[in-house]
């Protein structure tokens, strides 16, 4: 079925896998099937064993190791290894267990392959990835899923779209003090408990901890604090733990209700004080505590005979479940103590983290969640399954596929959906135009509102450029001054001056940043220049909490008025570009996990799920439709929402999925599915 | 599995699925069992998905030696001949299986599936075939819907860039929450026969011409007495004619069943990996779907082409007489 032509193609080809994990197994059985030959596959996991549900490659024994050599090993033995039969060549598989940032993984590498086939779970490396494409001019299919969902989408530089044409949102992020002192929701209490208890008692006892700050003074508790978390010698561990319940369950509480403005229009949370939850001897009725051996997986569970994950405990089994799991870490796992962050596949650590969010939202009268549920929570869980993997892999192979044939009019973006959509279950749209507006692929302006006499060049470095602008090795120029730039071979006096620079108030610099100035900024291994114009603002408002704000210049549609005029009092009506927010305005320092069902809240049916843009006026459809019979501005809405919806990734600092969440994106498009749990 | 729960070792395995379905349909399917038929690249791609989504049992139909072109597009066959010399398609692939989740019950059974009685199928829950001509479609649906109890069935071929699923889940009975309330749905299904028995001209317009295609295809096996898949590009003068007969007996225009599809699906007589991937995932879902309970099965067929990259769906019924 495939001509002799194009098996040549295929067999000559040299293909690039990012990730291993659920969409690379399928996808490598499915490109060694196919009659691919040349696969190199970079990956940094290495293999748990929820894995295993969907990563079919890989065995129990296979647990620990690395993912990129394991699927290898398993790929070669089922597939590959077959000298006798004629039409199945012998194929290379070269894997790397290596984070895709690596240096070494520049544009010269990148310009070896034909094409690069991402299955990735973060957005982070989604963008690197995409520059570098971009950069090499390689061919990108990229793709991803949660539960029954999926999308694979390509892109070719100057031809498509790129990744980054249209932003995908941020990470959900929560005002400190919701998490410290107001909680309304549960993932609140999950942020505090994991963050701020967890990373207090367990975690770097150096690093600043906004625990127990409340809307009254912080800076004398704070030095009583310290105190507080301290272990005291003499002091029995059991002593220690309903000390420290009794602190940030009780006493805290206790103080954030003396300050009544706090409380005028909110619940009051009422403290929860160990004594009236638990017996005092409780403690020592559990039988089953002195039978934990050390071989033992520690857990609080086990050892207070709590089964079931999925059930939801009650305040007073959350309490023993607080204190227990605080006893063995102290007990059992002591050396790590002072090390420790918090991993989902940890199961003492989930258990103290839900225990401690629950004990928080029983005390704001929040509903509390099972194990199972918090853990999803607070681990970013994305929910999967093996089939939609297996179904976006063979999509990947076939837009791969079409790529090597250099098919340039049968290139699609297609959407695997779970409720058809006009009959579609599998909805392919034809690949926009690039973003004329799209810094990344497009050369496009930024313009950066910041307090520059206040500002540091560290603030602009660290929240803008690595963060927002995703670069990881930038070069800062003004003019033909470096203010500042990383990498491997650079002379001590440089080094000293960038370090100093980083300290300085923009407009204090060597060549000073201030209004009018641009900034380019760089990154040598992306290949990626932006140019960010510089404009002094004196105040901010609490939302703009990194005291800058960075826009974009997008061309104003023909039929509006200029919106915005910039800066320097020109008229409105004059045509000027309109600035566009970007996404994700970070409010706070804290990251965590996304309630999207805020955010569709009062949706209707069939509008896009971006804050900002709408329908996508400035895109032109490439080509001319076959599709007759799909509506493509419907198709683009739904691509939105799905490219949304997909990239959302696992990872501490992104997005989730809650099965409640899928619930209500299917809801926003007047489907109604529920799973209960 | 015994007991109501799940057991730890499951929790963990099927962490991330029981996200997605809950642990209800988990133990459910826990509990199932499906039989396969017909082992070629689509259905062990199916067969994967469902071991590893954790069903209790799976029984393996395939008689055929095992063959050169049998492994170009079946993974779970081995290429190394000492491993696979003298077993069946099926022996071959459940060696594989088993592999892929220890917790599954993979067997094979051995025999010509048309001789057995409807008492053989009633120890299913879900039935899948593939490679099967018409009439053994039809007889194996109908011993199916012979039984009191719901027996889900499935076939599913795959020419070349297209594939085909048809489902047949009789009466079928499930509830979904809509907002806050539990809403109770009940589907009816036409059986295999009874759905191609739909005129075409009753049939909506934009129907896939996949679904057509498919049919003459078939009935050109049938007529001809080939097996499933036994055709070449040489029979394309034969299979235009009947498909004049075809559209004329039905009052359609040929123009509904394309030539350039028709040679497609004559040239496709094996199966190309990504697709058996998309369809085998598919059905993976489908199934999972009718024995969890859970979700809006699909009715009832659904045709994927890799060369316009759409999957639909199409209702095909005998219009119900008032």
């Amino acid at each position: 079925m495939v001509s002799e032509q194009l098996l040549s193609a295929i067999e000559g080809a040299k293909v690039l896998m990012v990730g291993a994990g659920g969409i690379g197994c399928e996808l490598l059985k499915t490109l060694a099937l196919s009659g691919f030959q040349d696969i190199h596959i970079i990956d940094i996991d290495t293999i748990e064993i929820s894995n295993l549900n969907r990563q079919f490659l890989f065995r129990q024994s296979h647990v620990g190791q690395s993912k990129a050599k394991a699927s290898t090993f398993t790929c070669i033995f089922l597939v590959a290894r077959d000298a006798v039969l004629r039409f199945r060549p012998n194929i290379s598989i070269t894997p790397y267990h290596a984070n895709i940032k690596e240096s070494r993984f520049n544009v010269d590498f990148f310009k070896e392959f034909d094409v690069v086939l991402n299955g990735l779970d973060n957005l982070d490396a989604r963008r690197h990835v995409n520059r570098l494409c971009l950069a090499a001019h390689v061919p990108l299919v990229e793709s991803g899923t949660t539960g029954f969902l999926g999308q694979v989408t390509v892109h070719l530089k100057g031809e498509t779209e790129c990744y980054e044409c249209h932003p995908k949102p941020a990470p959900k992020t929560y005002p400190v003090c919701t998490i410290t002192s107001t909680p309304s929701k549960f993932v609140h209490c999950i942020v505090w408990a994991k963050e701020l208890l967890f990373e207090k008692l367990f975690g770097n006892k150096n690093q600043e901890n906004d625990l127990n700050v409340s809307s009254s003074d912080a800076s004398n508790s704070s030095e009583h604090s310290e105190d507080v978390f301290e272990c005291r010698i003499d002091e029995e561990i059991e002593q220690y733990g309903r000390r420290i319940y009794d602190h940030v369950f009780g006493l805290n509480i206790e103080v954030a209700l003396s300050n009544k403005e706090t409380w005028k229009n909110r619940n009051k949370p009422r403290p929860i004080y160990s004594k009236d939850v638990l017996s005092e001897k409780l403690t020592k009725q559990n039988g089953n505590t002195e039978k934990v051996s050390a071989t033992d997986d520690v857990s609080a569970m086990s050892s207070l005979a709590l089964k079931n994950p999925q059930v939801v405990w009650s305040l007073a089994e959350n309490s023993r479940v607080f204190l227990e799991s605080l006893r063995l870490f102290f007990l059992k796992r002591g050396k790590e103590i002072g090390n420790l962050t918090f991993d989902k596949d940890d199961q003492l650590a989930v258990e103290f983290v839900t225990a401690a969010a629950n004990i928080r939202a029983s005390s704001f009268g929040i509903p509390l969640h099972s194990l199972f549920e918090a853990k999803g929570i607070a681990g970013n869980i994305v929910h999967a399954v093996a089939s939609t993997n297996a179904i976006i892999a063979g999509l990947i192979v076939i837009e791969a596929i079409k790529v090597l044939k250099r098919d340039n009019n049968n290139y699609r973006m297609t959407y695997c959906l779970e409720h058809p959509s006009r009959k579609l279950l599998l909805m392919p749209v034809e690949p926009y135009e690039p973003n004329q507006s799209c810094y990344v692929c497009s050369e496009t302006s930024l313009s950066l509102e910041v307090n520059t006499h206040r500002s540091k060049l560290r603030d602009v470095v660290e929240k803008i450029v690595n963060a927002r602008l995703g670069m990881n090795f930038p070069l800062l120029m003004l003019g033909a001054t470096i203010l500042y730039e990383v990498g491997e071979d650079l002379e001590e006096d440089m080094v000293a001056v960038y370090a100093a620079n980083l300290e300085k108030a923009l407009s204090e610099l060597p060549s000073p940043v201030i209004s009018g100035t641009v900034l380019t900024v760089e990154d040598l291994q992306q290949e990626l220049k932006c140019c960010i114009n510089i404009k002094h603002r004196e105040e901010f408002d609490e939302k703009e909490h990194d005291g800058m704000l960075l826009s974009r210049w997008v061309e104003p549609p023909a039929d509006k008025d200029g919106n915005k005029p910039i800066g320097n009092g020109e008229s409105p009506s004059s045509v000027l570009p309109t600035e566009e927010i970007l996404e994700g305005e970070k409010d706070v320092e804290i990251q965590e996990t996304s309630e999207p069902t805020e955010m569709l809240q009062g949706r209707k049916e069939n509008r896009p799920m971006f804050r900002k843009e709408s329908v996508p006026i400035m895109l032109k459809k490439k080509g001319r439709s076959e599709t007759d019979d799909v509506d493509l501005s419907d198709c683009t809405l739904m691509a939105l929402t799905m490219s949304w919806q997909i990239s959302a990734k696992v990872g501490v600092n992104c997005d989730i999925f809650l099965v409640g969440t899928v619930l209500s994106v299917f809801q926003s498009f007047g489907h109604n599915f529920g799973y209960g749990c | 599995m015994n007991g109501e729960e799940l057991t730890e070792q499951e929790t963990a395995l099927y962490d991330r699925q029981i996200r997605v379905w809950g642990a209800d349909a988990q133990r459910r399917l826990s509990k199932s069992h499906i039989l396969v038929y017909g082992m070629k690249g689509t259905v062990a791609e199916f067969c994967k998905n469902i071991v590893l989504a954790g069903v209790g049992s799976v029984t393996l139909m395939d008689d055929h030696a095992v063959t050169d072109s049998a492994l170009s597009a079946n993974f779970l066959i081995l290429p190394d001949e000492n491993l696979s010399h003298g077993k069946t398609l099926a022996e071959a692939c459940c060696d594989s299986l088993k592999e892929f989740n220890p917790m599954v019950h993979v067997s094979v059974e051995k025999g010509d599936i048309s001789t057995f009685g409807v008492e053989f199928f009633e120890k299913f829950d879900a039935v899948v075939i593939s490679c099967c001509s018409l009439a053994k479609k039809k007889l194996i649906n109908q011993k199916c819907r012979k039984l009191p109890k719901r027996i889900s069935f499935y076939t599913v071929d795959c020419r070349g860039s297209c594939g085909e699923i048809f489902v047949d889940l009789k009466n079928y009975k499930y509830s979904k929450k809509k907002l806050e309330e539990t809403i109770e749905c009940q589907l009816e299904y036409p059986s295999f026969e009874d759905a191609i028995a739909a005129p075409w001209k009753a049939l909506p317009k934009r129907v896939s011409k996949l679904y057509f295609g498919m049919r003459v295809i078939e009935q050109f096996e049938d007529i001809e007495g080939r097996n499933a898949g036994q055709t070449s590009i040489a029979d394309l003068p034969g299979v235009l004619k009947l498909r004049k007969e075809l559209c004329e007996t039905n009052s359609v225009n040929e123009s509904q069943v394309p030539d350039a599809l028709l040679e497609r699906l004559l040239i496709g007589t094996s199966e190309f990996p990504p697709v058996c991937a998309v369809i085998g995932g598919i059905l993976g879902q489908e199934v999972i779907k009718a024995i969890s309970g859970k979700g809006d099965p699909l009715k009832n067929f659904f045709f994927f082409d890799a060369m316009d990259g759409k999957g639909l769906i199409e209702d095909i019924s005998k219009p119900r007489h008032s």
